[in-house]
């Protein structure tokens, strides 16, 4: 179970920035998730949602600004709280020559887990992945990589997961699926759930806040229903097309 | 295996898990293995049979026997410690596999201790059959320096660290552009180190700037073992204390240019 305070936010990120050379990528943002919640980080192409998920993660040093996971900062302390989180994305693969089972089995080394065997024994049943787990990684398709990448993900029942669109190129089908591993995963373990994604089902459905951004900041950060309700709008979709072009709340709309 | 607490500063676990993905790699993969023993072997008869050639025709080189292919066989030894190195390292770069290694519990000294784990394991798997095919085609038996072999070898090993080390910093800093460097760079060392003649032939100012590079006493030593039957003990210490030094450097490049490749973003590229 989560070894956090229930009042302690799980993710808690301050002031947070990231500029290139090239460019700003994140403009100062700062949010705090409570522990065992799902939340989406939406935006456009360029909105700045996978820098800052890799700033999360530690995987790109923010230019100024904070980040702490599970009490943790993750500038200084990463190492210590790396075993309690996990994270899927598109831009990361899984060696393809190895099997799933030889994949999974050394990454369940590397993340300490007691009894590897039988833990992937449980994630093969559970995300059914039996009938390719000694079969090569690159020989799967991309529905089977995503249960292989979502497994390698949920081996060390991580208390923080964050996912960089875990639905992309999946049919409906695959992808409703995943949803719901997600979701049971979420109520069976109590784990804080950050995702990034382009899919507004998936996040009407999924999660309970959405982090709306725009070019590097956040332009509106609200439960979905509250989303639609400011925006007078049916869909997250519409909520994303006022705010990817500047339409602004339905109160100023209405002006 | 033990189950140690995950967040410890150093896990022998870790460092397994990363030599056992490498191993299920090679065995997976009978091009990767023909690649380490393939281009050793034809270095060596080649060597041999040239050397074969001149101690028939030459006195000085009928007393140098062995110098030849011995000089090939540590020459081998220091540019596949290397390569076996940076080969590791760059699998993960091609298998866009650096995130998820980043990501986890992983520690740089112990993917970097793994990483060395596996230039041994290719080394081993490259070199012995050749060493026993230098024993059977040209009687010479690399093994029989016994304990001047094991100075050789340690000195050795630790400078192809070394330079791995940098190398997979520089492309983890830089990117897949920087790949080529994991290739070339060693060749750079084969003239300075007097791999093949004594350090008296290079022109004064390069002598200055082999002494400064620890296989240069390898070599020598090396030399003065087949020729003059001496095992220069001198020699050894110095380079070790070189290595000591060069390994520390190397090490602390790592570290710098990996703070740098977060900085930049490299780590979530995987591109030139």
């Amino acid at each position: 179970m989560p070894e956090i305070a229930v009042t302690e936010p799980a993710i808690a990120v301050e002031n947070l920035k990231k500029i290139y050379k090239a460019g700003t990528a994140v403009a100062g943002i700062s949010f705090a998730l409570r522990a065992g919640s799902i939340t989406a980080l939406l935006g456009g192409n360029g909105a700045g949602k996978t820098t800052t998920i890799a700033m999360i993660m530690g995987l790109v040093a923010p230019t100024e600004g904070r980040v702490s996971v599970l009490g943790t900062d993750m500038a200084q302390n990463r190492h210590s709280v790396l075993h309690r989180m996990n994270f899927e994305s598109p831009y990361v693969d899984m060696p393809m020559r190895l099997t799933v089972r030889q994949n999974l089995r050394v990454f369940g080394n590397l993340y300490g887990i007691p009894d590897v065997r039988g833990r992937i024994g449980e994630l093969a049943n559970d995300l059914d992945l039996n009938e390719f787990l000694d079969r090569p990684t690159g020989k799967l398709s991309a529905g089977q990589k995503t249960r292989v990448s979502l497994a390698k993900a949920l081996l060390n029942r991580p208390e923080v997961l964050l996912l960089d669109e875990p639905t992309a190129s999946l049919d409906p089908d695959t992808a409703d699926w995943i949803r719901t591993r997600l979701e049971d995963y979420r109520a069976a373990h109590g784990a804080t759930i950050l995702l990034a994604s382009h899919n507004m089902g998936e996040v009407e459905r999924l999660c309970e806040r959405v982090i709306m951004m725009k070019r590097g900041v956040i332009e509106d950060d609200d439960t979905p229903q509250n989303l639609l309700a400011k925006y007078g709008r049916k869909n997250l979709e519409e909520v994303f097309l006022d705010i990817a072009r500047g339409r602004g709340v339905a109160s100023e709309a209405a002006q | 295996m033990t189950t140690p607490n995950p967040a410890i500063a150093f896990s022998p676990r870790r460092i397994g898990a990363m030599v056992l993905r490498y191993w299920y790699l090679m065995r997976s993969s009978w091009p990767r293995l023909l690649e380490l023993i393939y281009w050793p072997m034809v270095q060596m008869l080649m060597w041999g049979f040239l050397q074969s050639y001149v101690t028939e025709n030459a006195t000085f080189f009928a007393r140098a026997g062995g110098t030849f292919i011995g000089a090939v066989l540590l020459w081998d030894l220091l540019f596949r410690g290397q390569l076996g190195f940076s080969i590791s390292f760059l699998e993960e770069m091609w298998a866009r596999n650096m995130g998820n290694l980043m990501m986890s519990p992983l520690r740089p000294a112990e993917f970097v201790i793994a990483l060395m784990a596996m230039s041994l394991v290719r080394l081993a798997i490259g070199m012995v059959p050749v060493t026993l095919v230098a024993m059977w085609f040209f009687q010479f038996n690399v093994y029989s320096l016994g304990f001047a072999l094991a100075a050789f070898f340690l000195n050795l090993i630790l400078t192809s660290w070394s330079v791995g080390i940098v190398v997979s910093g520089v492309v983890l800093r830089n990117g897949m552009g920087a790949e080529g460097l994991a290739w070339t760079i060693m060749f750079l060392l084969l003239p300075l180190t007097c791999v093949y003649y004594p350090v008296a032939t290079l022109p004064y100012a390069l002598q200055i700037v082999a002494w400064a590079l620890p296989p240069t006493y390898v070599f020598e030593g090396m030399r003065a073992l087949l020729i003059e039957h001496t095992f220069r003990a001198d020699l050894m210490a110095w380079a070790l204390v070189l290595n000591v030094v060069y390994f520390a450097g190397a090490v602390a490049a790592f570290l710098k240019l990996l703070e740098s490749a977060r900085r930049q973003g490299s780590l979530m590229q995987t591109g030139e």
